[in-house]
């Protein structure tokens, strides 16, 4: 477990650390971005697998499944659709399709 | 150290890895440069971390996790792949949902889990933000979801009923009451029910009377509510990069919340509370649309120096773009001066019409912001308007009874004359009447996006044909 200050620590540089790497981000880039960090916090499945993995009865078993089906969820279409968008923009530097 | 403690090591120090992972990469992704390469390194992260993760679960339960993952999976994989570009900002809300929801899960689970009668007492820290986390994530998903439905044409735009704020607000105030209980008073099971099903309750409620207009907003607010979610049940695992991403996620994701509210000229709260995009009303409009024929538009223009063209939603589900760009390069051809002017909130998310102006392969200096191309209106001979509407009407300067009073607009209205495209008589997302469409020096051009740049360049030709009608 994490010590209380230190995990204090964690979450503020982390806040700083997702202001400042936006910070400069063109509009242009707003949906892409917004899309690309709803995929990183799909890192939620790990936990929903460790909870999965040392859940118990069939009711812990059941909503850790759901959790990892969710999570799973959240990380592959996130992906797919973050890589759809961005795609474009190669095709646009690329001079015309 | 035996092979279990080494697994454990193993398994953090590839979390460390994706968790730098994740960082550089959304640093990326914020220049058009290497945004491509920014969505990799972060994907590559996240398989890192899903596979080191199998290292730590043991085999207990992992057939349910991987046919969990493969469940998860391979259904959005393929969704994804398919779905319309137009669709994409429904997809968004619908997989922060998933996050939420699985946030939310993972608190259920714990709580559930401490709540057993023998189960050893949690430290306090970890008990609050389990039940905080779970709180947030459950608002996410449920709010997502309807964010979705709303933007996927699947239920009314709004839902309204007298005394509503009052409703949400002792829904959230019951909700916030019974995680207290929780964390200080009783964990019980029951408890555990009746507080989620209030957190989720309230997602609806406060999604509920939310129009259109705010949504881009509102899914970015609920990206960073599901990142805070996965930040504090990460604390509650002990999984630090949960609480890395997480956190990074939800700082950023409030920034850019923050960045589009302030585009809209109304602080966060009034888009949450104020009711704003729904039906509203505003002054009844005096006098008439004026429609005009393909053929009379394309002499405009062929008269025209100084084009500036407006994109709206409407391009976006005419899949106009493409015919809209052949339309500007034959402008451009003909020497006029040709520019694309982007309100910050055009279309269901910020930056939605670049993208679509991008896949198009128009290049990035025609391509103009709100506050820079806002002055060249005066001088501009005919400006297109494509789709557009709350985000072009001027009522939000001169109407202090509609509810878009106050929202920063294209100045379209300066423009010397004004060609609306527009596929009938009716409201933009917003639901309100458009002065714009009813003034002098506008006409509207009424068919599909797509459709009506065809028939302009066909025109355009035959004018230049034929030396000018």
């Amino acid at each position: 477990m994490i010590d209380g200050f230190l995990a204090l620590y964690i979450f503020m540089l982390a806040a700083f650390t997702g202001k400042e790497i936006i910070g400069r981000v063109p509009v242009i880039l707003h949906t892409p971005l917004m899309s690309g960090s709803n995929f990183v916090h799909g890192i939620v499945l790990v936990g929903a697998m460790i909870a999965l993995a040392h859940a118990e009865s069939p009711l812990a078993i059941a909503i850790g499944f759901v959790g990892v089906v969710l999570g799973a969820g959240n990380a592959a279409g996130g992906y797919v659709v973050t890589e759809r968008m961005l795609e474009m923009f190669k095709s646009s530097k690329d001079g015309k399709k | 150290m035996d092979t279990q403690t080494l697994l454990v090591y193993f398994a953090k120090a590839s979390y460390l890895l994706a968790a730098a992972l994740f960082i550089l990469g959304i640093k990326r992704m914020s220049s058009p440069v290497t945004a491509r390469a920014g969505i990799k390194w972060a994907g590559i992260g996240m398989v890192i971390a899903t596979l080191a993760t199998f290292a730590i679960t043991g085999a207990h339960n992992v057939g349910w996790i991987v046919a969990g993952i493969a469940i998860g999976v391979i259904p959005t994989w393929l969704w994804g792949r398919k779905v319309a570009m137009t669709d994409m900002p429904q997809m968004v809300a619908l997989f922060n949902g998933m996050g939420g929801g699985s946030a939310a899960a993972i608190g259920a689970g714990e709580l559930l889990k401490f709540s057993q009668p023998g189960a050893p007492v949690p430290p306090i820290a970890t008990l609050a933000l389990a039940v905080v986390g779970a709180l947030i994530g459950s608002i996410s998903m449920t709010g997502s979801i309807i964010a979705w439905a709303k933007l996927d044409g699947r239920m009314d735009k709004v839902f309204r009923f007298g005394g509503q704020q009052a409703v949400n607000f002792i829904v959230f105030a019951a909700s916030v009451l019974a995680g207290l209980a929780l964390v200080a008073w009783k964990l019980d099971a029951n408890l555990v029910i009746v507080f989620f099903a209030l957190a989720l309750a309230f997602g609806v409620l406060m999604t509920l009377p939310i129009g259109g207009a705010d949504m881009p907003v509102v899914i970015s607010l609920y990206n960073a509510f599901t990142g805070l979610a996965v930040a504090f049940e990460g604390y509650a695992m002990g999984i630090e990069a949960l609480i890395v991403a997480g956190m990074v996620v939800g700082a950023a994701g409030t920034f850019l919340t923050q960045l589009m509210a302030k585009a809209m000229n109304r602080p966060i709260s009034n888009v949450l509370f104020s009711n704003f995009g729904g039906g509203g009303s505003g002054e009844a409009i005096a006098g008439s649309q004026k429609a005009i024929e393909a053929s009379d538009a394309a002499s405009l223009l062929y008269m025209a120096e100084k084009v500036i063209i407006v994109p709206g939603y409407g391009m976006a589900v005419a899949q106009a773009q493409h015919k809209i760009w052949e339309l500007s390069q034959a402008l451009i051809k003909a020497g006029k001066d040709v520019r694309f002017a982007i309100h910050p909130v055009a279309g269901r998310m910020p930056g939605h019409m670049n993208v679509l102006l991008a896949e198009a392969g128009v290049p990035y200096d025609l391509i103009a912001d709100m506050d820079d191309i806002n002055p060249e209106f005066k001088t501009c001979d005919v400006a297109i308007v494509i789709g557009a509407n709350d985000v072009v009407n001027p009522a939000a300067k001169t109407d202090k009874s509609s509810p878009i009073y106050g929202m920063p607009i294209l100045d379209v209205v300066d423009s010397k004359q004004t060609i609306v495209i527009k596929r009938g008589k009716g409201t933009g997302f917003a639901g309100i009447e458009n002065a714009l469409f009813y003034a002098d020096n506008t006409r509207m051009l009424y068919a599909d996006g797509k459709e009506a740049a065809n028939q302009l360049i066909a025109e355009l030709k035959a004018v230049e044909g034929g030396g000018g009608h």
